[in-house]
C-alpha cells in the first residue's frame, strides 16, 4: 500500500496530463462538430504544455533568473538552484503559435459555414457525396 | 463508431499511464531533461551573454534559429488568416443604424436613404443593437494606456525580469482588441488599419531575420550578436544582450500585428465592417 502510494505522488502529475490528453483525443475523434474538435484540439495541446512544464520542475531550486544586483558579486551558478529553463523557452514560442494556429483553424471553419452553411461533419459528407454525383 | 473511439481513447490513455512509471519522479533535478544541455544554459548565461533571466537568453541567443522561425509561423499564420477570410468587395449593409449622441435616439435608415455623415452628433453603430454604454468607454479608454505602458516594460524588462516579445506583443495585441471590442471594429481599424498592421507583421520578422543579417556582414555565424560591438560600441558580451533586446522588440511587433489581424477577420469574417 505505501509503495503505492508513493507512487501515485511521485507520477499523479502526468497522470493529469495523460486525463487531459484522452479528453482531448476523445474530443476530436468522436465529436462530429467541427467547433468541438477545434476546442478538442486545444485541450491536447495544453496537455502537452502543461507536461513540458512539469518537466523542468526541480525541488528546491527557484525561477530560472539568476540572482543579480550592482553589489553582489559573481558567486558561482549551481545548476541544482534553478529550474530547468529549457521547455519553458520551448512552451513560451508554443503557446503562441498555438494561439497563431487556433486563429487559422477557426478561419477554416468560419470559410466551411459560409460555403456549406454547417459545421456537423456528417451533414458535409452528405453534401460532398451529394455533388460528386 | 462510439465505442471504437472510447476504447482507443482508452488504451492509448492506459499506455501512457503504464509508461509514466519510467518517467522521472516530480522534482528529480536529476531527470534526463534537466542533465544534459540545461546545465550548461544556466551555469553559463551571465559570463556567455550578461543576460540574468535565462529563458530570455536561451530564447533568443543559445536557439536563436528556433524563435526566428516561430516567429516565421506566427506571421504565416496571420498571412493565412487574411488570404483564407478577407473579403476585398465591400458589400455595404441595406440598411444602417445611427446614434443621435445627444439625445442617445437610434435612427434605422433604409437602402436609398440619406447617410448622415460620422460627425459629433450622429455615430454609426453596428447592426445588432448595442446600447450606449459610457461606462465601459470610459473604463476602457483610461486603462488601455496603462496595458500598453505594461506591455512595453514586460518587452523591455525581459532580460531581468519574467518576460520578452512574446508575453508584451501578446498584452499589446490585447490592448488593441479591448478596444475593439468596448467600441466598434470600425473605429480600432480607423485606430490601426489594415495596412499598418499587415506591415507591422512583416516588419517584426524583418528586424530577426535584419540583426541576424547584419551579424552575418561583420564576419560571424548568423544571429551570433557578438559581432554588434563595434557599432553599438559595448563589449562583446553586453553585445549579446543588446541583441537580444533588438530581436525580442522584432517578436513583439510580429505578434502583436498578428493578434489584431487574427481578431479583425475573424470577429468580422473578412469584411472589416462591424464586429463583435
Amino acid at each position: 500500500m505505501d509503495e503505492l502510494l508513493t507512487i501515485l505522488i511521485s507520477r499523479i502529475n502526468y497522470w493529469v496530463y495523460i486525463i487531459l490528453m484522452m479528453v482531448g483525443m476523445y474530443g476530436i475523434i468522436i465529436k462530429k462538430n467541427l467547433m468541438k474538435k477545434i476546442i478538442g484540439m486545444s485541450i491536447l495541446q495544453t496537455s502537452v504544455i502543461l507536461f513540458y512544464v512539469s518537466i523542468g520542475a526541480k525541488k528546491n531550486a527557484t525561477i530560472p533568473i539568476i540572482e543579480h544586483g550592482h553589489d553582489t558579486g559573481h558567486a558561482a551558478v549551481q545548476a541544482t538552484h534553478y529550474i530547468n529553463p529549457l521547455p519553458h523557452v520551448l512552451m513560451l514560442t508554443a503557446i503562441v503559435v498555438a494561439v497563431a494556429t487556433l486563429g487559422v483553424a477557426l478561419a477554416l471553419a468560419i470559410k466551411i459555414y459560409k460555403q456549406y452553411n454547417t459545421l456537423e461533419e456528417d451533414e458535409l459528407i452528405e453534401i460532398l457525396k451529394e455533388k460528386e454525383f | 463508431m462510439k465505442a471504437i473511439g472510447v476504447i482507443l481513447v482508452g488504451f492509448l490513455g492506459g499506455l501512457l499511464i503504464y509508461c509514466s512509471m519510467d518517467f522521472p519522479p516530480w522534482g528529480d533535478p536529476h531527470s534526463p531533461a534537466s542533465s544534459h544541455v540545461s546545465p550548461y544554459y544556466i551555469e553559463h548565461t551571465l559570463e556567455d551573454t550578461s543576460v540574468p533571466n535565462i529563458v530570455t537568453s536561451v530564447l533568443a541567443d543559445y536557439r536563436g534559429y528556433d524563435t526566428m522561425f516561430e516567429t516565421v509561423v506566427i506571421f504565416t499564420a496571420g498571412i493565412a488568416c487574411i488570404f483564407l477570410l478577407r473579403v476585398f468587395k465591400a458589400v455595404e449593409p441595406e440598411t444602417r443604424l445611427y446614434r443621435h449622441l445627444p439625445t442617445g435616439i437610434t435612427l434605422r435608415i433604409a437602402q436609398g436613404g440619406k447617410f448622415p455623415d460620422d460627425s459629433d452628433q450622429f455615430k454609426r453603430i453596428d447592426s445588432d443593437w448595442v446600447p450606449h454604454d459610457i461606462i465601459l468607454q470610459t473604463t476602457c479608454r483610461m486603462i488601455i494606456p496603462f496595458i500598453q505602458i505594461f506591455a512595453l516594460y514586460v518587452i523591455a524588462h525581459g532580460h531581468h525580469s519574467p518576460g520578452g516579445g512574446f508575453q508584451g506583443g501578446v498584452i499589446f495585441g490585447a490592448s488593441i482588441i479591448l478596444f475593439a471590442i468596448a467600441f466598434d471594429l470600425r473605429s480600432a481599424i480607423k485606430r490601426m488599419g489594415e495596412r499598418l498592421t499587415a506591415f507591422l507583421c512583416a516588419l517584426g520578422v524583418l528586424i530577426y531575420a535584419g540583426v541576424g543579417l547584419v551579424c552575418m556582414l561583420y564576419g560571424n555565424n548568423f544571429l551570433d550578436y557578438s559581432a554588434l560591438a563595434d557599432i553599438l560600441g559595448v563589449d562583446r558580451i553586453s553585445a549579446r544582450s543588446h541583441g537580444i533586446l533588438m530581436v525580442e522588440i522584432g517578436v513583439g511587433l510580429a505578434v502583436m500585428a498578428v493578434m489584431v489581424v487574427l481578431y479583425y477577420n475573424l470577429a468580422s469574417a473578412g469584411k472589416h465592417d462591424e464586429g463583435l
